[in-house]
């Protein structure tokens, strides 16, 4: 899955989005020097191996009233970890849904599923769907919501090859 | 814009684009040609009512999605049990690194936690190390073993 030079341009290119308009790959050719074919191309090949997971719109759930989050966080058991984990991602009310190593004895959890509502009950109820979705495979669950931002520089990419 | 849009702000046509643009459009020519065709809205207007969603905020962009990992990076998750007392000294300890990206206050005894970005695999367990140096506390390390995110949709 590498990346070349002129990837990496278009990556550049359109981080802060593509120009909204009808064509917006031709546009984007013809900030790079490229033909519009090798920009959907080469853009259609990151695709294919994940770099680029999708062509979207990202919503600001915030504007759009989901002002609540809450980091659930669940001790599930290691051989059914991962199907649930499938399931739980594919709520649509989670937006992240990862498996990660326990921290024992401090951090028994293994699956974190970030949630997103309107009010913090709503989370709550979320949280409770997805308890009931784990059953008996959870042996302990916790929720943490973020009190403050203390830092936030957003994914830079870095320069060159 | 951390602001809840007005009522009245969005349309329904609004609405149906925002929904249905979080699913991925194809890389071609003319992206917007099948929702213009199956909405009766011009791709030039689809066009214009984006722009108009982002400026307003409803929207963030309308891009590609990278997958940062798959660029060669390495993340990890990290979180510190901090003692109330040190908080603002361990934090300015913290984000003094550059591979911080990100870093959070939370409800817990685990109470902050941040996402490590390096260059290099090796450089997650050396930063982590000298954070765990300055500031005398346990790095407790969560990098990501599967991922699985499909599913999520902000309903307009």
């Amino acid at each position: 899955m590498t990346i070349d030079a002129t990837d990496r341009r278009i990556l550049q290119a359109t981080a802060g989005g593509l120009p909204m308009t009808a064509a917006p790959y031709a546009e984007v050719a013809r900030w790079l020097n490229l033909t519009t074919d090798e920009v959907m191309e080469r853009m259609r090949a990151m695709q294919a191996s994940g770099v680029i997971r999708r062509v979207a719109v990202a919503p600001n759930h915030y504007a759009l009233g989901m002002v609540a989050n809450g980091m659930s966080v669940w001790d599930v058991v290691d051989d059914r970890a991962a199907d649930l984990g499938r399931q739980v991602g594919a709520l649509p009310f989670v937006s992240h849904c990862y498996l990660r190593p326990r921290s024992l004895p401090d951090w028994p959890y293994n699956l974190f599923a970030m949630i997103h509502g309107a009010s913090r009950n709503e989370v709550e109820a979320l949280r409770a769907r997805i308890a009931d979705l784990l059953g008996d495979a959870c042996r302990g669950r916790d929720i943490l919501y973020s009190t403050r931002i203390l830092k936030k520089t957003g994914m830079r990419l870095a320069d060159g090859g | 814009m951390r602001q809840i849009l007005p009522d009245g702000a969005l349309d329904p046509l609004d609405r149906l684009l925002i929904n249905r643009l979080q699913d991925g459009l194809p890389i071609t020519e003319r992206p917007f040609a099948a929702l213009a065709t199956e909405t009766g809205l011009p791709e030039t207007d689809i066009a214009t009512r984006l722009t108009r969603l982002r400026e307003i905020g409803a929207i963030t962009r309308f891009g590609p999605f990278i997958d940062a990992a798959a660029m060669g990076g390495a993340f990890c998750l990290c979180a510190l049990a901090v003692p109330d007392d040190r908080f603002d000294e361990v934090m300015t300890l913290v984000n003094a690194h550059p591979e911080v990206a990100h870093n959070y206050e939370r409800q817990h005894r685990l109470n902050m936690w941040f996402v490590l970005a390096c260059e290099r695999p090796e450089d997650i367990a050396s930063v982590a190390g000298l954070i765990g140096a300055e500031t005398g506390l346990k790095v407790h390390l969560f990098p990501k073993l599967q991922e699985f995110f499909i599913g999520f949709r902000v309903e307009a």
